[in-house]
């Protein structure tokens, strides 16, 4: 039996990647990536404790975060292509203007 | 059945006539805005003398009238309520007639003054203050019409605002108050304090209750000189006497009214009220009995020097409530009331009889400009004449009665001494000298007047004082020369000199007195006995007293006549004698002259200091230094801070989600540290 405190210790590394990726990443697809990466960490943590408690709710609740992030991810890719469409790039240093 | 007299009519008719005045008197006309002033003043006068005739129909002669609750805290009740017993019922008189008679004369003296209507409503407006303070039946309430007068005093003699001296006369005549109502009001918080109640029925029974020889004594002495320091401030007695002079800037008839009659003797009305807290404090009656004694004497030598008509006034007032304060000091209040009763009519008539002068000469305050005014308006002539005789003290006028009463009071009474005798006596002569020097200045000789000659050497000026100030708008000496006032002038004054003639008669079979012993019962039945030659120990003794009683009267005429003689020697016999006689003994003349100096020593002693202190170390010290500095500072401060961090918001997304992980970090690496589950 794995104890808990890997999983956490795991999840808790998953999302300090993700945290770093997402300050440190210019390419936006990268940053998507680092985003979806800190969600994951959250969901390890939480099926973690769920498994130890023995409760559903976390579980669950997992879920229903996974249905969030595909939802995400296909309207974040959607914006991304319309992004690189209209700018050409994919560095989110050039997108910080709202209006071209 | 006592009947009702709905004592709060009586000070509440003059505020509506101030109101109206003084809320739409801009758009009447002259004659509506007097008649407002004169309608309310007389209604008011009018129940005054209603409520005289009534008066004897109440049985126990109290009568109390309690209108609303004012303040309710704790043990402390104070009521809006007002009293009427002998004292008070006086000083309404007083108050209310010889106020009703000035405004008349003030239709005269001053139509043509822009204006009116606001010197109408102030008037009404200080009549108000002033039947509050005699009616009301508790010191607080009493205070409030205290400060009033003080307010409608200030703003009278700044009456004519646009003048320099009379704006800063105003100030002058309003800070010294302060001073002095500051010990009142002390005295009033040590009255609370120990005694838990203003009002004066209950207070006086409480204080009844102590004899001098309890703890309390030295209690009942310090609330006494407070009160003292109150008094002294509003009836002008040293060392708080220097702003009556000043205010003589003022309108005439205020003068009359509001600095000879009546506000001024609102501090022996005081006194006069709380005889049983002197009664119980020797020391402080001593105090009282000292101080009056030396601002008599001072004021009236300051009296004889004085060359401008009201300054001699001014000085004699002073002068006459030293004697009032003498009386009250050594526990004969009666004595004191019936001065400040005859002397109301006296000095207020010789005020407004001066301002008939100043009337006829355009404006002349200058006695050296005056002179022969005799013939030419011989009714100002003959009723100034009677408040003259009155005030100098010659029988059988009314300022004999009620100055020889004192003198002797003064002498024979337990408080008394043979020291305050000789110095009253003293003043007393002095009196008749400087008012029969003005008599003769004024009314003798030649007529010295004339354009040519006003510009006679001026008089020192005192810093807030300065003589020859022309008070009257100058009528045009083509306005028929010298002229005789018209007859709304006269009248109250010929109504006035008929009282200085007999109004002292009230003494006689002792009638005034016995009228007001209920008031001082206490302080009446002590002095009768304490009485010096002794009453109560057979005939001889009190025959003694009555042979020694008709020593000292003839002796206060004789001083009255002797002042007479001197000032018909030097100033109608040998008019050239007066300066020689100043040339020789120039050093004092001087000090005379310029009143001891002693408007230059407050300066000295208070007012520059306090004018430095507030400068440097109030203004540049506390407000800019501290104060501001310290605001600027922070102001400083905020702006140095915000300047660093704003560079937090750089506009750059990702800087963002750095500060937020950051935070978050910190909040986290917090929570881990403390242990917060």
């Amino acid at each position: 039996m794995v104890p808990l405190s890997c999983y956490l210790v795991l999840s808790g590394i998953l999302f300090a990647c993700g945290v770093a990726g997402f300050l440190i990443k210019r390419n936006i697809i990268t940053i998507f990536m680092s985003i979806e990466l800190m969600l994951n960490g959250a969901n390890l943590s939480f099926v973690a404790f769920a498994a130890q408690w023995k409760a559903l709710s976390g579980q669950i609740f997992v879920f229903f975060v996974m249905v969030v992030a595909a939802a995400e991810a296909a309207v974040g890719l959607a914006i991304i292509i319309a992004v690189f469409r209209t700018r050409e790039t994919l560095n989110v240093d050039r997108v910080n203007l709202l209006k071209l | 059945m006592t009947p009702n007299f709905h004592l709060w009519l009586i000070p509440l008719l003059p505020l509506f006539g101030a109101a109206i005045n003084g809320l739409f008197g801009r758009r009447f006309g002259r004659k509506l805005a007097a008649s407002v002033g004169l309608t309310f003043s007389g209604a008011a006068c009018a129940q005054g003398l209603w409520v005289a005739l009534e008066f004897s129909s109440l049985g126990t002669g109290l009568y109390r009238e309690s209108l609303a609750v004012w303040i309710h805290a704790g043990d402390l009740h104070v009521d809006f309520a007002f009293y009427l017993d002998q004292l008070s019922l006086i000083m309404l008189l007083i108050v209310s007639g010889v106020g009703f008679l000035i405004h008349i004369y003030s239709v005269g003296y001053m139509g043509k003054e822009a204006g009116l209507y606001r010197f109408f409503s102030y008037l009404n407006l200080f009549l108000f203050f002033m039947l509050t303070l005699v009616l009301a039946s508790n010191y607080l309430l009493m205070f409030v019409g205290w400060e009033g007068v003080g307010l409608a005093s200030y703003l009278l003699i700044g009456f004519w605002f646009t003048k320099d001296q009379a704006a800063s006369a105003g100030k002058k005549a309003f800070i010294a108050n302060r001073i002095g109502d500051f010990g009142f009001l002390i005295g009033l918080f040590l009255l609370i304090k120990h005694f838990g109640s203003l009002d004066f029925e209950s207070l006086f029974a409480s204080i009844q209750l102590r004899s001098p020889e309890t703890q309390s004594a030295g209690l009942l002495t310090s609330i006494a000189l407070l009160l003292m320091v109150g008094a002294c401030g509003k009836s002008a007695q040293i060392p708080l006497y220097v702003w009556l002079p000043d205010a003589m800037e003022g309108p005439t008839p205020v003068s009359a009214l509001i600095h000879a009659a009546t506000m001024v003797t609102a501090g022996i009305y005081m006194i006069a009220r709380s005889h049983l807290i002197f009664d119980r404090a020797p020391v402080a009656g001593m105090t009282v009995a000292i101080l009056g004694t030396l601002t008599a004497f001072f004021a009236a030598t300051i009296a004889i020097v004085q060359t401008d008509i009201k300054k001699v006034l001014a000085y004699s007032t002073i002068s006459q409530l030293g004697y009032m304060f003498l009386a009250c000091g050594v526990a004969a209040y009666t004595a004191g009331i019936f001065h400040l009763m005859t002397h109301a009519f006296f000095k207020g008539l010789l005020f407004l009889a001066a301002g008939a002068v100043m009337h006829a000469t355009g404006g002349e305050q200058d006695m050296r400009a005056m002179g022969g005014l005799r013939t030419k308006i011989p009714w100002t002539f003959w009723t100034m004449t009677m408040a003259t005789f009155a005030i100098a003290g010659i029988p059988p006028l009314a300022g004999f009665f009620s100055k020889d009463e004192i003198l002797w009071q003064a002498y024979a009474s337990a408080r008394g001494s043979w020291l305050y005798w000789l110095l009253g006596v003293i003043t007393a002569s002095m009196t008749s000298f400087y008012m029969f020097r003005l008599w003769f200045l004024t009314f003798f000789g030649e007529y010295r007047g004339g354009r040519a000659q006003t510009h006679l050497p001026a008089q020192p000026a005192g810093p807030g004082g300065q003589a020859g100030g022309h008070n009257l708008p100058r009528v045009p000496s083509e306005h028929g020369g010298i002229h005789e006032s018209p007859k709304v002038m006269l009248v109250p004054m010929v109504i006035l000199a008929v009282l200085s003639v007999v109004g002292g008669w009230v003494s006689y079979h002792h009638t005034f007195e016995n009228f007001l012993s209920p008031v001082f019962r206490g302080a009446g039945a002590a002095s009768a006995v304490e009485t010096r030659p002794s009453s109560s120990a057979g005939e001889s003794p009190l025959e003694e007293s009555g042979e020694r009683e008709t020593l000292f009267t003839t002796l206060s005429v004789a001083a009255a006549a002797f002042g007479f003689f001197l000032a018909w020697l030097l100033y109608h016999r040998r008019p050239e004698l007066p300066k020689s006689i100043a040339h020789e003994i120039l050093g004092l003349y001087h000090t005379v002259l310029h009143k001891y100096y002693v408007d230059e020593l407050y300066a000295i002693l208070f007012v520059n200091p306090l004018l430095k202190g507030s400068a440097k170390l109030l203004w540049r010290g506390i407000d800019q230094n501290v104060i501001d500095a310290g605001l600027d500072a922070s102001a400083h401060a905020t702006r140095r801070l915000s300047d660093t961090m704003r560079h937090m918001q750089s506009g750059n997304l990702r800087s963002y989600a750095g500060w937020m992980s950051l935070g978050a970090a910190a909040v986290i690496a917090y929570m881990v540290w403390t242990g917060i589950p």
